[in-house]
C-alpha cells in the first residue's frame, strides 16, 4: 500500500484556517502565536509547562467527538496540531465587546493583580467550564494545578471560578453553540495522508496510521517519537537540543484506544492521563490520587502513559505504580509485536529494553485480584504538580493463615530506574502480616536502595520515608485511625 | 449655564471596592507587557552569557563559535562599555554589568550576544568557550563566616539598656540558632528591557523595573551620558515583589548598550532558568540568639546576631539586614537588647529586595525566641506573646529608640482570638493529638508589627503630574510603578476624590522619568502613601487655582466654592465639572500641576542606631491550624484566620487581595520554597519544575481574611490609610509555628521543635525524628 503524502499541516486557529508548509520541527505553539501571528495575549512564564501562563485550548476529534483541553503552548509543537482547533485568549471577547463570562467573573472578583498569569487562568477555567459547568472547589483546584499565580493567593480566582456558572450561559458559548460546524470543519481536514514537512534531519512527520508509524520508525530508528511533548518539549525549550527528525503521535486515533476485558485494561500508547482517568478511577481507585497529582491539568491533557514509560525516567509517576500491578508493555517493530513485563523494560538509568526502530504501542494493566491489597503513595515537596521525591507502590496478598503469599513493591526516586524492592519483598513473603514483619521489611529496604541526595530530597529522607510508606501501607490495613492526611475540600 | 441637581457621591472614590484599572485588559490578554509591544522592524535581541563557575579566574574567552552562529550580529563585553562597568545601587562599584578577570558566582553575566532573533542569540550564547581557573568558593553563610569572607557593607548594631545586667537578672537563659531560607521572587513576567536609540546621546527604554529613576541613572552611568538623555517607561510589571527594585538595571544597561552600538531597537529577555540563576533573591539568614526571661516568660534581655547570605556584592544588603534588626522585636518589648547584623559575602548571586526586605527574617528570628521560651516553660506561646507586647509604663521603646505610639496589637489579638475561637480549638488540637498516633495537629496565633517608611530617609519623597484637559478629562501620572498591587487604581481614586469626579474621567498613564523625575523605588509598601499624597497635592494646587478663579469670576467668597460630585458649586449655582473646566480654560487658568510629598517626622542616624525610621506601624495577626503526617512530614494547612490593619482602607477589595496574596506567598517561603545549591555552587532550583511556589490547592482549606475596619491611621497619611504590600507577608509565621507544634507533640511539647525554614516535608519529618529521639533519651 502506498501512503499518500501531504506536505503541510492544517489546523484552525481561533476562527481561521491555518495551513503551514514551512514550519520547523521544533516550532512551539507559543512562539508561533506570539511571533508569527502577533497574538500576544498568551504569555511565556517558564517555557517548561509548569506555570500555565501560556495556556490555550486545543480541540481534538476522537470518534466524531470534539473535546477542548487546556494545554501548555510553550511545550506544544506546532507540528502536532494538524487537524486540531487552537483557541487562544485573544478570541474570547471582541475588542470593545462584552467580556466572556470567565473573563467577567475574574474582573468582578478582583482575581487579577499583575495580570501576567491571568490569560492562562482564563483559559484553564474556560476549559473547565466547558467540561464541568458547576465544578466543586476541589475540581477547580484540580483544573488549576498547572497555573501559577504569585500575586493573589488564589482565593479570588477560586471565587471567580465559582461565579462563572452564575453569570454565564454555557449553551450560548460559541464553542458549544457552534460545535457541529467546528466538527465539520475539522473532519474536512482529515484526509488520511501522512504529513511530511522539511528536509533531512530538519523534518518532521505525522504518520498516516500506526502501520505507517511502524514503517517510518523501522526505516528511520534515529527519529524522535513525540507523543505529549511534556518532556521532549523541554529538551527543546530548555536544553536547545536538536531533536529532528520528529515523528508525532498525538493525532493517531488508533493509539488513543482503550480496551477492557475481564482481566485488565489495555491503553494505547497515545492515551493521555486525562483520557485514561475515567477507567483508571473506576477500576483502580487506589490510583486516583496519583493520577490527579501528575503534572498539572495541561500536562495530564497532553502527556501519555506510553510516553511516561518509553521515556524511562527514574522519577516518572506511573512506572512504580504499574510495576506493582504487574503491567506489561506492548512493543512493536515493523509488523512484529512483543510484550515485556514493565519492570524488565527498565534496564538501567537511561536504558530501556527497546530495540532500534521499536516503539511502545500499548500498555496492559491487569486488575487487582479481590484478595489483594494495593496502594500507591507519592511524596513531594509540594502536594500537586511536583515531581516525586519518592513514590512507593505496594501490592500484597495475605492468605487465609495471615501470611503474606505475594508481595510486589516498587519505588520511584530511589534508584536509577523505577525498581522493585527484592529484599523487602523477600522479608514479607511467607511471613505473618504483623508489625514485626513490617519492621524487618523496612530494614530490608536499606539493602534494596542507595538513593541520591538532590534538590528534591536528601538520601536520608528518601530512605526514611520509603520505609515509613511501607509502615503506612501496613497501618492502613489495621484499624480505623487515619494514617494519611485527609485532603479536605476547601471552603 | 447648566444647573445640575446634586448627586450623592462619585463613582470610584476613595474607600470604595474599585476594580483594578487594568482588570479587563488582564483577562483579555490586551494588557501590554514589554514583550507584547510591537517591535520596530530590524529589532535585535540580546542574550546574556553566564558564568559556569562559582568562583574562578577567566583565563580566556573564545567567541568564534558564537559570532559564527546563524543570525549573530555581535558580542558585547565589558570592553564595549563607554561609561562605567557598574550598576551597584549601593554605589560600591562592586556590581559589574559584565564580569572581567574573574567571576564570583555561578550565573554571573560575562557577555551578551546580539542577534536577529532571541532564539539565535540564546543558542549562540551557549556556544562560547571559556577557560576558567577555579578558586575556592563558599555558598553557605556560616561557611563564609568560617572562611573569613568579608562583609559586603558595614553592619548595624542596635543596642538599648544594659545587656549584661539584663542577663544577670534573668532567671532563665536560652541560647539557640535558626536557619531561614531565602526565596525566589518568581514574578510571572521575567526580567525584560527594550531599548530604542534616539538622537545624539538620547535613549528610550521600556523596562520592567520598580525603580525607573535608578534604572535611568544606571543606564546613564553605563553609557557615560547624563540622566537627561535617558528616558525609562514602565506601564506595568507582571509581578515584581522587590525582584525588580535593582535587578532590572543590568538588563536595561545591556539593552541600552546594544541599542547604541548597533543603532537598532534591542530587546533582552532571559529564559526563566537564567532569570532565576542570574538575579538576586531574598536573603537566607542564620540567627544566633540568647534570650533571658523570668519564670512567667517575661523577656529580660535579648542578644542576637543576624548573619545574611548577601551574595557577591552589596546591592541592597545593607538596608535589608538593617530591616531584619528593626523587626527582630516584632511586637515585643526587650528591656535590654543588642541586635547585630552580619551581611556576609558569598559566591552566590547578590541577594536583593523581596517583600518585607529582611523584616520577615528578623521577625521569624524574634518569634523563634518566643517559641523557645514557651516550650521551656511548658506554656502556650500566645501567652508568652501577650506577656511581652509593647505597652505600659516604660515598655514602648524599640531597640532603635523609636517610641511605639500607635500600638493596636492588643485589640487585634483579642478580636482574632475570639473570632477564631482560639482557646477552644487549641484544647481540641491537644485532645486530638493525645488520641491520634500518626496524624498530629498544631495551632498557632502570631502577631505582626511592621514599620512603614524607607529607612533611607531621602527615599521618602514622591512626585506626581496631573493635567486637567479642556474637555474635563484628567491625566494622572506619578512616580510609582504598577506591579499588580493596584497602585494606579488607588492613586486614581484619590484624584477622583480630590476633584469629586467619577473615576472613569481619570486616565493613569505609564510611569516615566520624563514626566516625574527623581522618584523612589516603588517599594517598602510606600507606593500609595507617597504617590497618593503627591497626586493629591497636585490636584489641590489645581483646585486652589480653580477656586480662586471661581470666587473672582462669580464674585463669591472662596469658601462658597466647593467641589461636589461631578459638579462645582459656586454660591448657589452648580456647574458640571467639564463645563466649568472649559470656562476656566477660556480664562487662561493653568490646569496642570506637579505635586510633591515628603514624609514628615522621620529621621534615622544609622551609626548611632537611633532615630525614628518609621512614620507609623501596620499591625496584623493570624491564627493557623495544620495537620502533619508524622510518617512522611507532609502537612496540610487546615484553617487560617487573619485580622489585618490597613488603617482606613483606600480600597478594601484590593487590600484584601494584597493580604491574601502576601499570606500565601509568605506561607510558600516558610514551607515549600527551597533554594538548593550543589557542591559546585550551582543553584539547582531555578525553574518552577524544581522550585515550588504555592498552588491553588495549597492555600488554606478554610481562609478567613478580614481587615480591622475600625483602624484609622493616627498619622496624617493619605485618607488615613496604611501601607499593605509587605506587612501581611509575615502573617504566615503562624503556619510555621503550627507545624512546629504538631511536631512537638511527639515529645509531649516539652522540647522546642526548632524547625528551620522552609519547613519542607523533609525538614518536618527529620525534626520529628529528632524530637522522638530526644524524648526517648531524655
Amino acid at each position: 500500500m502506498t501512503v499518500q503524502i501531504r506536505s503541510s499541516i492544517r489546523f484552525l486557529l481561533n476562527h481561521r484556517l491555518v495551513e503551514l508548509s514551512a514550519v520547523s520541527a521544533v516550532q512551539t505553539l507559543l512562539d508561533f502565536l506570539r511571533l508569527d501571528r502577533n497574538l500576544r495575549g498568551t504569555k511565556e512564564g517558564c517555557a517548561e509547562g509548569d506555570c500555565g501562563a501560556c495556556t490555550v485550548l486545543v480541540g481534538r476529534l476522537l470518534d466524531g467527538r470534539l473535546k477542548y483541553e487546556s494545554v501548555n503552548a510553550c511545550i506544544r509543537f506546532v507540528g502536532s496540531l494538524d487537524g486540531c482547533h487552537v483557541v487562544t485568549v485573544d478570541s474570547l471577547a471582541s475588542p470593545g465587546g462584552p467580556l466572556h463570562p470567565v473573563q467577567q467573573a475574574m474582573v468582578d472578583t478582583h482575581a487579577s493583580q499583575c495580570g501576567f498569569c491571568t490569560p492562562g487562568f482564563v483559559m484553564s477555567l474556560y476549559g473547565l467550564w466547558m467540561e464541568n459547568p458547576k465544578p466543586s472547589v476541589t475540581e477547580i483546584e484540580k483544573a488549576l494545578q498547572g497555573n501559577l499565580c504569585r500575586c493573589t493567593g488564589y482565593a479570588a480566582i477560586i471565587r471567580a471560578a465559582e461565579a462563572v456558572s452564575v453569570i454565564g450561559d454555557l449553551d450560548r458559548d460559541p464553542l458549544v453553540a457552534e460545535r457541529a460546524k467546528i466538527i465539520q470543519k475539522l473532519e474536512a481536514l482529515k484526509d488520511g495522508k501522512r504529513v511530511e514537512i522539511g528536509e533531512g534531519s530538519e523534518r518532521f512527520l505525522l504518520p498516516a496510521s500506526v502501520d505507517d508509524l511502524a514503517d517510518i520508525y523501522e526505516a528511520e530508528p534515529n527519529a524522535r517519537i513525540v507523543a505529549g511533548s511534556t518532556d521532549v518539549g523541554l529538551w527543546v525549550t530548555k536544553f536547545m537540543r536538536d531533536i529532528a527528525p520528529v515523528v508525532h503521535l498525538s493525532h493517531l486515533d488508533e493509539l488513543r484506544r482503550i480496551t477492557a476485558d475481564e482481566t485488565g485494561i489495555t491503553f494505547g500508547a497515545g492515551v493521555s492521563y486525562t483520557e485514561s482517568f475515567p477507567l483508571i478511577s473506576k477500576h483502580f481507585p487506589q490510583l486516583i490520587e496519583l493520577w490527579n497529582r501528575i503534572g498539572g491539568q495541561q500536562v495530564r491533557n497532553m502527556g501519555t502513559i506510553g510516553g511516561n514509560i518509553a521515556n524511562g525516567s527514574p522519577i516518572g509517576d506511573t512506572p512504580p505504580a504499574l510495576i506493582a500491578l504487574g503491567a506489561s508493555v506492548v512493543l512493536r517493530k515493523g509488523k512484529v509485536q512483543r510484550t515485556v513485563p514493565l519492570e524488565s523494560f527498565f534496564i538501567e538509568y537511561g536504558k530501556q529494553d527497546r530495540q532500534p526502530g521499536e516503539f511502545v504501542e500499548a500498555v496492559r494493566i491487569p486488575f487487582v485480584s479481590e484478595n489483594a491489597r494495593y496502594a500507591v503513595y507519592k511524596i513531594t515537596k509540594r502536594l500537586d504538580e511536583d515531581i516525586s521525591a519518592v513514590c512507593g507502590a505496594f501490592h500484597l496478598v495475605v492468605d487465609g493463615n495471615g501470611k503474606v503469599s505475594e508481595a510486589v513493591i516498587a519505588y520511584g526516586g530511589m534508584a536509577g530506574t523505577p525498581k522493585r524492592a527484592a529484599n523487602a519483598e523477600a522479608a514479607l513473603i511467607g511471613a505473618g502480616w504483623t508489625e514485626a514483619t513490617i519492621e524487618t521489611a523496612m530494614e530490608a529496604l536499606g539493602k534494596d536502595y542507595t538513593p541520591l541526595t538532590d534538590w528534591r530530597a536528601s538520601a536520608d529522607y528518601r530512605l526514611l520515608v520509603a520505609k515509613n510508606l511501607l509502615r503506612r501501607f501496613y497501618l492502613e490495613t489495621q484499624g480505623d485511625e487515619p494514617v494519611r492526611l485527609d485532603r479536605k475540600q476547601a471552603v | 449655564m447648566n444647573v445640575m441637581q446634586p448627586i450623592d457621591r462619585i463613582r470610584g472614590g476613595v474607600h470604595e471596592n474599585e476594580r483594578h484599572e487594568s482588570g479587563h485588559k488582564h483577562v483579555t490578554g490586551t494588557a501590554e507587557y514589554i514583550d507584547d509591544i510591537p517591535e520596530p522592524s530590524g529589532t535585535l535581541h540580546a542574550y546574556l552569557g553566564l558564568s559556569q563557575r562559582a568562583h574562578a579566574q577567566i583565563l580566556s574567552i573564545d567567541f568564534d563559535a558564537v559570532t559564527s552562529a546563524p543570525g549573530v550580529i555581535g558580542v558585547l563585553t565589558a570592553a564595549d562599555i563607554p561609561g562605567e562597568n557598574d550598576v551597584s545601587p549601593a554605589h560600591k562599584h562592586d556590581d559589574p554589568v559584565f564580569a572581567t578577570g574573574k567571576v564570583e558566582f555561578h550565573g554571573q553575566p560575562i557577555f551578551a550576544v546580539i542577534a536577529e532573533t532571541r532564539d539565535a542569540a540564546r543558542r549562540a550564547a551557549a556556544r562560547v568557550k571559556i577557560e576558567y581557573r577555579d578558586l575556592p568558593h563558599v555558598t553557605d553563610v556560616l561557611e563564609a563566616a568560617a572562611a573569613n569572607y568579608p562583609l559586603v557593607i558595614d553592619p548595624l548594631k542596635l543596642e538599648r539598656g544594659d545587656i549584661a545586667a539584663g542577663f544577670a537578672k534573668a532567671k532563665n537563659i536560652l541560647e539557640g540558632e535558626m536557619r531561614i531560607g531565602g526565596q525566589d521572587h518568581f514574578y510571572l513576567e521575567g526580567h525584560i528591557s527594550f531599548a530604542i536609540p534616539g538622537e545624539d546621546d538620547e535613549i528610550t527604554l521600556y523596562s520592567s523595573t520598580q525603580h525607573p529613576s535608578e534604572t535611568q541613572h544606571m543606564v546613564g552611568q553605563v553609557l557615560g551620558v547624563a540622566s537627561n538623555a535617558v528616558t525609562i517607561n514602565v506601564r506595568r510589571m507582571g509581578g515584581a515583589f522587590g525582584g525588580k527594585e535593582t535587578q532590572a538595571n543590568l538588563f536595561a544597561a545591556v539593552a541600552a548598550l546594544a541599542a547604541k552600538k548597533y543603532h537598532c531597537a534591542v530587546k533582552i529577555r532571559p529564559d526563566r532558568d537564567d532569570d532565576m540563576t542570574a538575579t538576586g533573591k531574598r536573603h537566607d539568614f542564620h540567627v544566633g540568639y540568647k534570650v533571658g526571661f523570668d519564670d512567667d516568660g517575661r523577656i529580660e534581655a535579648v542578644d542576637a546576631i543576624f548573619s545574611a547570605r548577601c551574595g557577591f556584592s552589596a546591592d541592597l544588603s545593607g538596608p535589608v539586614t538593617d530591616r531584619a534588626l528593626f523587626h527582630a522585636d516584632n511586637c515585643y518589648f526587650y528591656p535590654h537588647v543588642r541586635l547585630r547584623s552580619r551581611p556576609l559575602k558569598t559566591n552566590t548571586v547578590s541577594n536583593t529586595a523581596f517583600r518585607g526586605f529582611g523584616g520577615p527574617q528578623g521577625m521569624v528570628g524574634g518569634e523563634r525566641m518566643i517559641e523557645d521560651v514557651a516550650y521551656a516553660l511548658g506554656k502556650d506561646p500566645l501567652d508568652i506573646r501577650k506577656l511581652n507586647f509593647y505597652g505600659g509604663e516604660g515598655r514602648n521603646l524599640t531597640p532603635y529608640h523609636q517610641t511605639v505610639e500607635d500600638n493596636i496589637i492588643g485589640r487585634i489579638i483579642e478580636e482574632l482570638e475570639t473570632s477564631c475561637d482560639y482557646a477552644a480549638r487549641r484544647a481540641e488540637v491537644l485532645a486530638f493529638n493525645r488520641k491520634s498516633q500518626i496524624i498530629k495537629r498544631g495551632i498557632a496565633l502570631t502577631p505582626v508589627k511592621f514599620g512603614i517608611s524607607f529607612t533611607k530617609t531621602e527615599y521618602n519623597q514622591a512626585g506626581a503630574l496631573v493635567h486637567v484637559y479642556a474637555d474635563g478629562s484628567i491625566h494622572l501620572n506619578h512616580g510609582g510603578t504598577e506591579m499588580g498591587q493596584g497602585l494606579y487604581t488607588k492613586v486614581a481614586q484619590v484624584v477622583a476624590d480630590e476633584f469629586q469626579v467619577d473615576l472613569n474621567r481619570i486616565k493613569v498613564t505609564a510611569t516615566t522619568t520624563g514626566k516625574v523625575p527623581n522618584t523612589s523605588a516603588t517599594a517598602a509598601s510606600s507606593g500609595s502613601d507617597l504617590n497618593g499624597m503627591a497626586a493629591a497635592n497636585a490636584a489641590q494646587q489645581i483646585k486652589a487655582r480653580l477656586v480662586a478663579f471661581a470666587a473672582e469670576r462669580w464674585g463669591v467668597s472662596e469658601k462658597d466654592v466647593a467641589f461636589e460630585p461631578n459638579t462645582i458649586r459656586i454660591g448657589a449655582e452648580r456647574i458640571a465639572f467639564s463645563d466649568f473646566i472649559r470656562i476656566a480654560y477660556g480664562s487662561r487658568i493653568q490646569l496642570s500641576a506637579a505635586g510633591f510629598y515628603k514624609t514628615p517626622k522621620i529621621h534615622w542616624n544609622r551609626s548611632e542606631g537611633r532615630g525614628r525610621p518609621f512614620f507609623y506601624y501596620a499591625y496584623g495577626a493570624s491564627c493557623s491550624e495544620v495537620s502533619v503526617d508524622t510518617l512522611t512530614g507532609e502537612y496540610q494547612v487546615d484553617r487560617v484566620d487573619v485580622l489585618h490593619d490597613v488603617g482606613k482602607s483606600l480600597n478594601p477589595a484590593l487590600d484584601i487581595g494584597q493580604v491574601e496574596g502576601a499570606f500565601v506567598q509568605g506561607m510558600g517561603w516558610l514551607t515549600t520554597e527551597e533554594l538548593w545549591w550543589d557542591a559546585k555552587g550551582r543553584l539547582r532550583t531555578h525553574a518552577p519544575s524544581t522550585y515550588k511556589i504555592p498552588l491553588a490547592s495549597d492555600r488554606p482549606r478554610i481562609f478567613n481574611v478580614k481587615l480591622a475596619e475600625w483602624s484609622v491611621n493616627r498619622e496624617e497619611t493619605i485618607r488615613r490609610s496604611k501601607a499593605v504590600g509587605e506587612p501581611p507577608f509575615m502573617l504566615p509565621i503562624s503556619v510555621l509555628e503550627a507545624i512546629s507544634m504538631a511536631a512537638a507533640s511527639v515529645a509531649a511539647y516539652r522540647i522546642a521543635p526548632r524547625i528551620d525554614a522552609p519547613a519542607t516535608p523533609e525538614r518536618v519529618l527529620l525534626a520529628i525524628e529528632r524530637l522522638r529521639r530526644a524524648a526517648k533519651n531524655g
